[in-house]
């Protein structure tokens, strides 16, 4: 067993484009790494970057977001609100040190499985060159443990 | 531990899943690793889907007290529905089911076993957290509204209003110009048929005025949509006609006597003149002229008034004013056409500067026997027959630097003008072509037909279309430059007339029509179906249709057969009464919101409402897509939203990176080679 | 009702306040609250309080575990000095309160976790405003003529009280508000006579339900965002909404509670009441809802616009950075590793 690095990526898809894209890539039998994991939004514009936030301090090593490209967004514009609050995620996970290319915008059609795919492999291969991010933060957070009924 | 009973199914998909997933693994690791998170039975089996699948998760749901499932098997675009059936049978709210890819998503893209079963773990604990915040949901339903609205008045625009009225329930068909028709109207003969347009189109243009089930509004324009699917109300700007529609009988002296002539940009091409006060042809539906106040002498200078005086029900309304109506309506159908590509754009073939090049659209003009010369095939100068055309296709269409795709409908019509100017004139016909494109039924007969009456065709795109005479035999003639790509050779053909089979490209306003009605285009500006190939005349909101050149170029047929589709659709559910719809839905805490007003521009549904009175957003369900970006948006976390809440997606991200923080788990596999 | 509804046999239940990482400002806003500290002295035996009375760590470590019935905790835990305290008072309170807005998020020493300790030594001992010719830097233990010096010992990445101790209830602000504290305590007392219930554990109180729009009297309307300004530097209408002016002000993601004090006052909400109800990270609220309003649709433009927002981390994460999701940048959690 090699010690190589595997990253993980949690990937976030548009219901209507890059989730279809995914399910083309699988029918179609093109293959890329086993490094992501996909979540299926309804769009782009349900990415809250409190998920991307999620993933990193839960142990993912890269984020990617992905939807339908400009102008054709299934809810018209959305993707748009998507890139806005990626391009200021990225400045803001500069200033915590983490490397922008550790979260990847990328637009993907229904009809564009290869293209995802292809995404897909870059970004791992990227994040694997990074290494780990391995954040140090523990699952979870707040807890409340005592009981104040007895007062 | 989790209060919650929770069965897991991994299905095998015969060997589809079970040929790179260890799925035996798979369910009993879900049964050992997530027993403290509620799993009480997790079972792997051939086909989930089969009926005997299907009873299995009933049967477990009756025995075990289940309260939540999830599937691990193909993609919920194509079982979803089945798995939540399933779950119904077994008395169980169908929405706490979860179905995740391990086909799409794992065994058909990987290769590597080992990685593929661990990354379906992760998939399945991903699924088994997120259906754990998952809450009973049940359908929307909305009630439909029996009318319906139909925007557009051409070819497409008509079959749909007239199935929907034969079938006994009211239409408003809009139309922006001052008669119904669009552009089959300007068409003399259809291909490959060669009826006459007029002759099958007029028809259907006068059920359409006297239906009963109609309301034909020309010279209208839709304004504003509000409301949502079963429920719309529609603003619709009546434009002043300045004639009093009552009192109007149609009989065009009006037109005759008006003093000022004007070209005819829209319905001759600009080959012909209409007057100030005009139908746009003879055969118009309605019958009643509109004045064209930018060209009309009284409202340019206060004088004139010949119709005025000389109509003989005193019909003629000079202050009329634009009348707004408000329109319910529970579907609409677009069916707005497309505009013709402007050849000036491409200024190699001349056109607008070399007299004898015309566009698709003036031949058919002047092939018209109601057009401009009569019928008479001309040059421009109206009384020379052409002895040899060039018809160029493509023109604007399969071009990167204008349009990539495929205009559909040129070839043939380039084969009709080929054979009317053969029959009419007797030219020698050339036709410049990258590919023939006759795929429809009696279409390439046509092409034969065309090709034996010695219609002569070049493979190759003309580069070129000018006056410069460099050879004999080229003086005062048009020559086209081209490369003859089977030949082999560039020639130089000179002819004395030249047609550009100019493609059709969305409408210039396609965009704004998207906008104001809720729905989204391509790239290119076409309106997009729901489905391309499945549901090609439903949008991606409810209760929008589309029909005809607005989805993308096509012909007659196709137009006709997609108005009559999205009538169907419409038909069904005015049938059924109401529509059920996902539930996935945001909605405003009120409590919570502050009334920021974030949110208020983000919904081009028009689904937000701020209530200046009570400082506060709400959001109306009916109206709301569920696209959640709202929710993503809202500083205060006010908005939540079904089926996708915050909850369900953090809890999922926790749960697929549940084996990361497992390091008995951490398998390192080398590499995976990606398909060599 | 007796004077022990507690059933403390010995007289009255017993307050504790204590100080960590913070900058006391928590305290003054408890003496603050003017005559009702009568209120606290009628009800409340007070057993541990530094600023307002001598008491030593000693005798709160005799004290029986749970003896104490109140304990508001302000502060962040920035060394091991201040978890020791958080501990300790954990052991022996009923209830512990993270009071204000350092125990509850971080707050402004909270910020230090993005940068490591070496730079906050650089800032805090060789700063241009810092007479240290010899360069002399904190050690946690010194050895002196008379014997080893013991000093706290500084955490590479600054936690805040729940990251140490369950806490209780949270009540935030920098400071919380006096007539929030006041209420708060009207309460206990109420619930200590059993007049009155306590909210559940975890709960936040002494603040509002919704963000600071709510109690904000400024006009607002649909936003569109073309560029930030600051405060200074633009013209500023006073009757309408300061973001729409192109002013971060952080109102509609903070909570409600202070009556919107900021805004009212002229100035931006900076966010010290951090994150409304339900929320995981305040600065990715803050983040998106501004992001979303950005009026364009071109990544160039939409860049351009942002360049006049230089610092999004700082302003997102001002009191917030110690109780995000992330915690500290990447430099401080490598400290902290080293450390462990």
């Amino acid at each position: 067993m090699t010690e190589a690095f595997e990253p993980v990526i949690v990937g976030f898809t548009c219901n209507w484009c890059s989730y279809r894209a995914a399910d083309l890539a699988g029918t179609a039998r093109i293959k890329y790494p086993p490094n992501i994991r996909l979540i299926r939004l309804m769009c782009s514009g349900r990415l809250d970057p409190t998920f991307v936030f999620k993933a990193f301090s839960s142990g993912a090593d890269g984020v990617m977001i992905t939807g339908c490209h400009p102008g054709e967004c299934h809810y018209v514009e959305q993707n748009y609100k998507a890139m806005r609050r990626f391009i200021l995620l990225q400045r803001t996970l500069a200033q915590f040190g983490i490397e922008p290319r550790r979260v990847r915008l990328v637009w993907a059609s229904a009809a564009e499985g290869h293209r995802l795919a292809e995404e897909i492999t870059n970004m791992v291969e990227e994040v694997r060159q990074l290494g780990p991010l391995n954040w140090p933060t523990a699952p979870d957070g707040v807890q409340v443990t005592r009981s104040v009924e007895a007062i | 531990m989790s209060k919650e009973r929770i069965g897991v199914y991994v299905c095998h998909c015969g060997t589809n899943i079970a040929g790179v997933v260890d799925v035996e693994e798979v369910a009993q690791w879900a049964a050992g690793r997530l027993k403290d998170r509620g799993v009480v039975i997790a079972r792997d089996y051939k086909f989930m889907c089969s009926s005997l699948g299907q009873e299995m998760i009933a049967k477990d749901i009756h025995e075990l007290g289940l309260t939540r499932v999830v599937v691990a098997a193909c993609s919920p675009h194509l079982h979803e529905q089945t798995f939540r059936t399933a779950c119904k049978r077994g008395g169980l709210n169908p929405y706490l089911c979860e179905l995740v890819s391990i086909r799409e998503q794992v065994s058909w893209v990987h290769t590597n076993k080992i990685a593929a079963t661990y990354k379906a773990e992760a998939v399945v604990s991903g699924g088994v957290e997120r259906v754990l915040q998952q809450v009973p949901l049940e359908p929307l339903h909305v009630p439909i509204h029996p009318a319906t609205l139909v925007v557009g008045g051409g070819i497409a625009g008509i079959q749909a209003a007239l199935e929907i009225a034969d079938a006994g329930y009211h239409v408003y068909l809009v139309e922006r110009e001052p008669s119904i028709g669009g552009h089959m109207a300007q068409f003399d003969k259809t291909f490959p048929t060669l009826d006459c347009a007029a002759c099958i189109l007029t028809p259907k243009m006068v059920s359409i005025g006297t239906h009963p089930n109609v309301t034909m509004l020309t010279w209208s324009e839709v304004e504003r949509v509000d409301g949502y699917v079963g429920n719309f109300t529609v603003t619709v700007r009546k434009k002043a006609r300045y004639v009093n529609t009552e009192l109007c009988t149609g009989c065009g002296i009006c037109q005759e006597k008006c003093p000022k002539k004007v070209v005819d940009d829209i319905f001759e091409a600009g080959l012909g003149y209409r007057k100030a006060v005009y139908t746009p042809f003879p055969q118009a539906v309605p019958k009643f002229p509109v004045i064209d106040r930018d060209n009309c002498i009284y409202y340019e200078k206060g004088t004139c008034r010949a119709c005025e005086k000389l109509c003989p029900t005193g019909a003629i309304e000079f202050n009329q004013k634009d009348e707004i109506l408000t329109l319910q309506v529970g579907n609409i159908v677009l069916a707005t056409g497309y505009d013709l590509f402007d050849p000036r754009r491409n200024p190699h073939y001349g056109y607008g500067r070399l007299a004898n090049v015309f566009t698709s659209l003036e031949f058919e003009r002047l092939s018209n026997a109601a057009g401009p010369t009569d019928g008479k095939l001309v040059l421009r100068d109206g009384i020379t027959e052409p002895r040899t055309v060039g018809i160029i296709h493509c023109v604007g269409s399969r071009d990167r630097y204008f349009n990539n795709y495929c205009s559909a409908i040129c070839c043939m019509q380039s084969l009709k003008f080929a054979h009317l100017l053969k029959e009419h004139t007797g030219a020698t016909v050339y036709n410049f072509y990258i590919d023939m494109r006759t795929p429809a039924k009696a279409y390439d007969e046509f092409y034969q037909r065309v090709l034996s009456e010695g219609v002569l065709f070049v493979r190759g795109r003309v580069a070129e279309v000018t006056d410069a005479a460099r050879l004999r035999g080229e003086e005062g003639k048009l020559i086209i430059q081209v490369e003859d790509t089977l030949a082999g050779k560039q020639r130089r053909i000179p002819v004395d007339m030249v047609v550009l089979a100019a493609g059709l490209q969305p409408r210039h306003d396609a965009k704004d029509v998207a906008k104001l009605f809720g729905i989204s285009c391509s790239s290119d500006g076409w309106l997009t179906e729901r489905h391309p190939k499945l549901d090609p005349v439903a949008t991606m909101t409810e209760g929008i249709f589309i029909a005809g050149c607005v989805q993308g170029p096509k012909d007659i047929p196709a137009s006709v057969a997609q108005g009559a589709a999205a009538s169907a659709r419409i038909l069904g559910r005015i049938h059924q009464g109401e529509i059920a719809l996902e539930p996935i839905r945001a909605s405003v805490d009120a409590d919570k919101c502050s009334g920021c007003r974030i949110c208020n521009d983000l919904c081009p549904f028009n689904a937000i409402t701020f209530h200046a009175d009570r400082m506060v957003t709400e959001i109306n369900p009916a109206l709301c897509q569920g696209c959640g970006t709202c929710v993503a948006a809202c500083p205060a976390a006010a908005i939540s939203g079904t089926m996708f809440s915050n909850e369900q997606i953090l809890a999922q991200i926790e749960g697929l990176l549940l084996l990361n923080l497992n390091p008995e788990r951490a398998v390192t596999y080398a590499s995976e080679a990606v398909a060599a | 009702m007796t004077s022990n509804p507690d059933g403390n046999p010995n007289g009255k239940p017993k307050f504790a306040m204590c100080w960590a990482a913070s900058c006391g400002g928590c305290e003054i806003a408890v003496l603050n609250i003017h005559e009702k500290i009568l209120d606290v002295d009628q009800n409340f035996e007070v057993v541990f309080w530094p600023v307002a009375m001598d008491a030593k760590y000693k005798d709160v470590e005799a004290m029986p575990d749970g003896s104490i019935t109140l304990t508001l905790f302000n502060g962040s835990i920035r060394n091991d000095e201040n978890e020791h305290m958080a501990h300790l008072l954990r052991r022996k309170s009923k209830i512990l309160v993270a009071f204000g807005s350092c125990a509850c998020e971080g707050c402004i020493p909270g910020l230090a976790n993005f940068s490591t300790t070496q730079e906050i030594f650089d800032a805090a001992y060789a700063g241009i405003s810092t007479d240290n010719p010899n360069g002399i830097r904190p050690q946690s233990a010194w050895d002196a003529p008379e014997g080893t010096l013991h000093l706290p010992k500084f955490y590479p990445v600054l936690k805040t009280l729940d990251q140490v101790v369950p806490v209780d209830y949270y009540m935030p602000g920098c400071p919380p508000e006096s007539h929030q504290i006041g209420a708060v305590i009207d309460l206990v007392i109420q619930a200590l006579h059993g007049e009155a219930t306590l909210p559940p554990p975890g709960a936040v109180i002494g603040a509002g339900q919704s963000t600071v729009c709510d109690e904000c009297p400024r006009a607002r309307n649909v936003k569109k965002i073309t560029h930030f300004a600051r405060i200074q530097d633009a013209l500023i209408d006073p009757a309408l909404c300061l973001l729409e002016q192109g002013v971060l002000c952080n109102g509609i993601a903070t909570r409600s509670g202070c009556t919107a004090l900021c805004p009212k006052a002229g100035a931006a909400c900076v966010g010290c009441y951090g994150p409304a109800e339900g929320v995981l990270d305040y600065g990715a609220r803050l983040m998106t809802a501004v992001a979303s309003v950005i009026d364009s649709t071109d990544p160039a433009e939409i860049n351009r616009i942002l360049d006049s927002l230089p610092d999004p981390a700082g302003a997102f994460y001002r009191f917030n950075l110690a109780g995000s999701l992330l915690r500290a940048g990447k430099a401080a959690w490598a400290a902290d590793r080293v450390k462990a």
